[in-house]
């Protein structure tokens, strides 16, 4: 079985994020960037998958500018086995990126296409799902734990009511939620060995697509900052600052 | 022009997101229709037909639509989504998983889980986890759009019954079954809607600790929220998860206890009215954001609070 695993860089999670004065966007130059942590734990597990013998090759893909190889290359550390890179500089909204992962999908032929539920960057969510509608797959989305069983896998997900699990018919597509596992920190070994696997270029402008944009962003703006609050000493003071009584809203 | 709103349920309850989605159609048009997928729904059908604004309310009721998996939910949305300049549902697990699906087959760009509506074409929507809000135009003829709830009320039953009409609803894809569900207790205040919600961190140690939790929530009739890293240590399930991407929450009252205040946790509730904070460490990044803090070991304080709630 063949895994395609979907990485974003982004701004690092630990880095609080400035908005630019005049309202253009956020500013990210010289800002720490990573793969977005969703995305780890996807490369996570088909990494393992591939440790169990169910997974024979983990190809990672990734779109963006050049520096997006940090994030292919972090995941080949990982132990995947090679990158594609689809190099733009252009910004591309999830359906535009479904619309890359599926020529990708038809040309690589997997069995099983993984990425993180969401980036920390725009928070939309949605590529996942996009690429699986696209493909006309089976999606699992929010995955926690999974299991093979024939040509389905049983993918348990974290849904607002508690837990739930759903059989989904192979090829599909699956997005992660952190708890499926802890992304491994890349050995040195690992790190020098990934540096020789291979990472093929595609220029974006080689595919065949219509990727315009839908949005026109017209402002970007910090949230409203709350008003400095009070410190108490006291159970009783902080009681009585809450207005707090017992079952009285 | 004509919006549709996906409703959110189990079959038998209405999720209450649904009904600020029904009040962020609202803002967009007086003619609002709300789509109930699922199967042997009536009660949910009755539910909704209450609703103040609702026109009427499409039915599509099929054994292929029981569980709302989103390839088959997607299709049914699909199937009527060119009616509607507007298709929305709020953002709540099956609102994200099932809207994309949708904005895909339909070819447009989904706006994920607005906060805010300027007009038909232009809406707000938080991006790094609520660092920033990014006002945007979108040029697809369908918007396909899943709602904040904590940012739009929460419509109220009216007077008036809407009528109701069924719609095919045979749309199996047969690329996904159901196998079961894990829901937590009900008897629980539920935690979206609560008006107080007491919430513990990593910070409370151990499952058992975090009874002090739900003693402290029981005396205020709140729900109980988690942190992500008190969810993945097993304090608390994790339908308790608040964040960015666990639950969001806006109650009149958070109190967060043994939480340090991630960026990741800010984003599921620092919309709330009051945020009361209570940890050991008085650097944690919570205390920025919290109207009352008190530096204190929680397990001195919440006992005294409990006993002096009663």
């Amino acid at each position: 079985m063949k895994v395609l695993v979907a990485v974003k860089r982004v701004v690092d999670p630990n880095v609080n994020i400035r908005v630019k004065a005049d309202g253009s966007g956020v500013d990210i130059d010289n800002v720490k960037m990573s793969p977005n942590p969703f995305d780890e734990t996807a490369v996570e597990a088909a990494v393992q998958l591939k440790e169990a013998g169910v997974v024979s090759e983990v190809v990672v893909a990734s779109i963006g500018s050049q520096k997006s190889q940090d994030v292919i290359r972090a995941a080949l550390a990982m132990g995947a086995d090679r990158g594609i890179h689809v190099s733009t500089d252009a910004d591309l909204e999830p359906l535009a990126i479904a619309k890359v992962l599926k020529q990708l999908v038809e040309l690589e032929q997997p069995d099983l296409v993984f990425t993180g539920k969401q980036a920390i960057d725009d928070d939309s969510n949605q590529t996942g799902q996009m690429l699986s509608a696209l493909l006309n797959w089976s999606q699992g989305t929010f995955t926690s734990k999974l299991s093979f069983e024939n040509d389905w896998v049983n993918v348990t997900r974290e849904v607002d009511s508690g837990r739930e699990t759903i059989a989904v018919k192979l090829p599909a597509v699956l997005t992660v939620d952190l708890r499926l596992n802890s992304p491994r920190f890349a050995s040195l070994p690992e790190i020098m060995k990934s540096k020789k696997k291979p990472v093929e270029t595609k220029e974006l402008t080689s595919f065949d697509l219509q990727l315009d944009s839908r949005f026109k962003v017209q402002l970007v703006s910090a949230p409203e900052t709350r008003n400095q609050g009070i410190k108490v000493t006291s159970v009783d003071e902080l009681i009585a600052a809450a207005k707090l009584t017992a079952k009285g809203n | 022009m004509a919006v549709l709103v996906i409703a959110d349920h189990n079959n038998v309850e209405l999720n209450a997101a649904t009904r600020n989605a029904v009040t962020a159609a609202l803002e967009l048009s007086s003619n609002v229709s709300v789509l109930v997928t699922g199967y042997q729904c009536q009660a949910v059908v009755d539910q909704v037909a209450k609703i103040e604004g609702v026109g009427q309310v499409l039915v599509a009721s099929h054994p292929s639509q029981q569980h709302f998996l989103a390839e088959n939910q997607s299709l049914c949305i699909s199937s009527i989504a060119k009616e509607f300049s507007h298709v929305v549902a709020p953002a709540t697990s099956m609102g994200k998983s099932v809207m994309p699906r949708v904005a895909a087959q339909l070819d447009v760009q989904q706006i994920t889980e607005i906060t805010k509506i300027f007009d038909e074409n232009t809406f707000e929507r938080p991006i790094y986890a609520g660092n920033a809000f990014i006002k945007l135009v979108s040029s697809d003829a369908i918007k396909v759009i899943t709602v904040r709830a904590t940012k739009f009320v929460s419509a109220i039953d009216g007077n008036n019954v809407a009528p109701t009409k069924d719609i095919e609803a045979n749309f199996d894809a047969q690329l996904s079954k159901f196998i079961g569900a894990e829901s937590s207790k009900s008897d629980k205040v539920e935690l979206t809607t609560a008006k107080v919600v007491v919430s513990g961190g990593r910070g409370l140690a151990s499952e058992e600790n975090f009874g002090l939790i739900h003693q402290l929530a029981e005396k205020l009739n709140a729900g109980v929220g988690a942190s992500r890293a008190a969810v993945d240590a097993g304090f608390a399930p994790s339908d308790c998860q608040v964040g960015q991407t666990g639950k969001v929450v806006a109650p009149d009252v958070y109190i967060a206890i043994g939480m340090s205040g991630a960026i990741q946790h800010l984003a599921g509730m620092k919309d709330s009215k009051m945020i009361i904070a209570i940890n050991k460490d008085p650097d944690a990044p919570i205390f920025q954001v919290a109207d009352i803090g008190m530096v204190g070991d929680l397990f001195e304080v919440v006992p005294e609070m409990i006993a002096k709630l009663a």
